[in-house]
């Protein structure tokens, strides 16, 4: 284990690398790859990265970068890759393919505003557009939360009780590009902690079936259910692997979300990605003045942690969700989600505020003003935008 | 355990009477004997031949792929089996929609990184999987569902596309000449890196013919020089598979509905067969002089 001072980018690599090393005893790691602004550095890292047993396909698209990536683990193979914004726009439906094959391909996503017009900054929308792909998704607040998931990540995605494939998902430049002290932690290490991956669904040709063929209705729902009961199974097996984590690696590691001071908080923030570094800083120094204020980062979002959220929420009567994305008709998506699990309780006042669209600044005092502009209000309203003038 | 070479088609698949992608694959199930094989096969009626799950009418592993992903699904599939010291073939098996339109960049991405795969296009010059659309594989002259008038353009000249790529090995095919069929397929199964056959593939459905004259129809087409076969090792060697007899081409217009109503002009179109083949032919004259 070794600490260096790395960017988001160089620790999401460093992480891939070794977990598909780990693979090297069994049918080995193949990937496809293809470069886009800001997670550029990871496949260059991956790409220089020397493999035992691995093969790295420099490609032409993103879409074939994950058509790679499901040949090869449908063949048995460790997959991985690494996109962003319009990469994964064009990617998206080979996107679905993972997620409908029920493939353990990891992802490193780095959210960067989809443009028109043309942006490079961070915002979720491009990886929110996702969550109806049957993929994992996981938030990550700092460059060692990067590490932690990816590895993480894979024990989970190729765990037979699961079979999906997860999205380790990080700020532009934010995280990407950040140099901070992160834990890297030997290959003998994730060697232990990575177990071969066994894919019992991988094509054999003395076995021949032909996989994603015309089905019909009543087969197709089949899948979707097995699919629906694998993400209902997700935070019971996230769970076991975590404590496994904690014991390989001796840090702990954030499960489906992190409560920070919340329990008998009145007013909560609800937060994902490296907001939530700035917001527990600002939610410390109102504690330490005497309010009853916490806070909760969503570090999971599919499956969405549903349970553990209504336990948390319990005692608020109020909760700002601060979305770094915009869905057009509606407002944020973490805001969505949060009101569809709570509407049973009517009395919690829920309101969104958008924050960091298109990569605008989230600071300590954006986050102060909505904490004031939330005390004040006794109803919700449209999403309220904040950073820019409406 | 191994695949007996009839099985790479079973019996009871739904293809249409006359399909020449059926005679395309059973052809290709005798050629492969023994030989394990990993098919990839994106959106075209080559999936739709798998029949409905749980069961197949494949006799091998089938990968459905997405409309454009066939040889990048491939370079995976292959990828895998190479590192694991698997010699299994691996092909992709498509349609001209998926292979002249939208799945050409990544065929044309897959050929210049020259994967170990054996790309398969049956050219039935249609949509035929979504009722017979336009391609850019479509004749001039034809008409479609969505060139209700003929076609204006002319057919995209995809195999020179492709020997431009300089790949190991591209050929074209008809089910009309098995023995050329045969000796392609078994050329391009020696040949290690991209290979890519193009098989004129009849379509009754789509070409408003009769089934049971589907493989008379293609061998008019390489008789008259319409379709010429021909071979390109390394995108330089060329050899002339056939020599045309430039027979009369108006039973393959004449035959086919899709024709109807739009006044081809017969000497033109063997003019330009002529040139075509001429110019095929002075390549293959500079091959020779090698």
């Amino acid at each position: 284990m070794s600490i260096e001072v790395v960017t988001g980018n160089h620790a999401a690599g460093y992480a891939l690398s070794v977990a598909g090393e780990a693979n090297r005893t069994a049918r080995g790691v193949v990937c496809g790859i293809y470069p886009i602004t800001p997670q550029t550095e990871i496949v260059e890292y991956v790409a220089n990265f020397h493999f035992t047993k691995g093969h790295i396909v420099a490609v032409e698209s993103e879409h074939s970068a994950m058509g790679v990536c499901i040949g090869a683990s449908l063949n048995g193979a460790r997959s991985f890759t690494a996109s962003s914004s319009n990469g994964l726009a064009y990617m998206a439906e080979n996107i679905f393919v993972a997620g409908f094959y029920r493939l353990p391909i990891l992802m490193v996503a780095v959210n960067r505003t989809l443009g028109p017009p043309w942006n490079i900054w961070a915002d979720q929308g491009d990886t929110l557009m996702f969550r109806d792909a049957a993929w994992i998704q996981f938030y990550c607040e700092n460059n060692q939360e990067v590490v932690d998931s990816v590895l993480l990540g894979f024990r989970l995605a190729e765990d037979s009780r699961v079979l999906l494939p997860v999205m380790v998902i990080m700020d532009a430049f934010i995280i990407s590009h950040t140099s901070t002290e992160t834990e890297l932690p030997g290959q003998e290490l994730v060697d232990a902690f990575l177990p071969p991956l066994a894919l019992h669904h991988r094509i054999d040709v003395n076995h021949p079936v032909t996989v994603g063929g015309l089905t019909w209705p009543l087969e197709t729902a089949s899948s979707r259910v097995e699919i629906d009961q694998a993400m209902q199974r997700v935070p019971r097996i996230l769970a076991e692997h975590q404590r496994a984590f904690e014991q390989q690696f001796g840090h702990p590691i954030h499960g489906a979300l992190e409560a920070f001071a919340a329990d008998d908080a009145d007013l909560l923030l609800v937060v994902s990605g490296s907001i939530a570094t700035t917001a527990r800083k600002v939610v410390q120094e109102r504690r330490a003045a005497g309010e009853k204020i916490g806070l909760v980062k969503i570090k999971m979002f599919r499956p969405f942690p549903a349970s553990e959220l209504c336990q948390i929420s319990n005692g608020a009567s109020k909760i700002a969700v601060l979305d770094r994305n915009y869905s057009a008709g509606t407002g944020g998506i973490f805001w969505q989600e949060v009101r569809a699990v709570l509407q049973r309780k009517p009395d919690t006042l829920i309101q969104n505020y958008l924050t960091g669209v298109g990569g605008l600044d989230v600071t300590p005092q954006c986050i102060s003003e909505i904490i004031d502009d939330l005390r004040g209000r006794t109803e919700m309203v449209h999403p309220l935008w904040k950073g820019v003038a409406v | 355990m191994t695949i007996a070479p009839e099985c790479l088609l079973r019996p009871g698949n739904t293809n249409c009477g006359g399909c020449g992608m059926s005679n395309a694959l059973t052809m290709l199930g005798r050629v492969l004997a023994n030989q394990p094989c990993i098919m990839v096969i994106p959106a075209c009626c080559g999936i739709v031949t798998a029949g409905a799950y749980p069961t197949t009418s494949y006799g091998v592993p089938v990968i459905a792929s997405t409309f454009a992903s066939a040889p990048a699904f491939a370079s995976g599939v292959v990828a895998a089996a190479r590192l694991n010291g698997d010699s299994t073939n691996v092909f992709c098996w498509a349609g001209d929609g998926g292979t002249y339109d939208i799945g050409l960049a990544t065929l044309s991405a897959a050929a210049e990184r020259n994967e170990d795969v054996i790309y398969v296009c049956y050219d039935n010059e249609i949509y035929g999987n979504t009722g017979g659309q336009r391609s850019s594989a479509t004749p001039f002259g034809a008409r479609t569902s969505t060139t209700p008038a003929g076609k204006v353009e002319r057919k995209k000249e995809l195999l020179e596309i492709m020997v431009a790529h300089r790949i190991p090995y591209a050929a074209t095919l008809s089910i009309a000449h098995t023995e050329d069929f045969e000796c392609k397929m078994r050329t391009a199964l020696g040949i290690p890196g991209f290979r890519f056959l193009l098989i004129h593939a009849p379509c009754p459905t789509g070409w408003k013919s009769e089934p049971a004259e589907s493989i008379q129809l293609v061998r008019v087409a390489v008789q008259s020089g319409l379709f010429p076969l021909y071979e390109v090792f390394n995108g330089v060697e060329y050899r002339l598979s056939l020599e045309p007899d430039w027979s009369d081409p108006r039973p393959y217009f004449e035959k086919q509905r899709r024709f109807d109503g739009y006044p081809i002009d017969v000497a033109q179109v063997m003019q330009q067969a002529r040139k075509q083949y001429e110019r095929l032919r002075s390549l293959a004259k500079l091959t020779a002089g090698d």
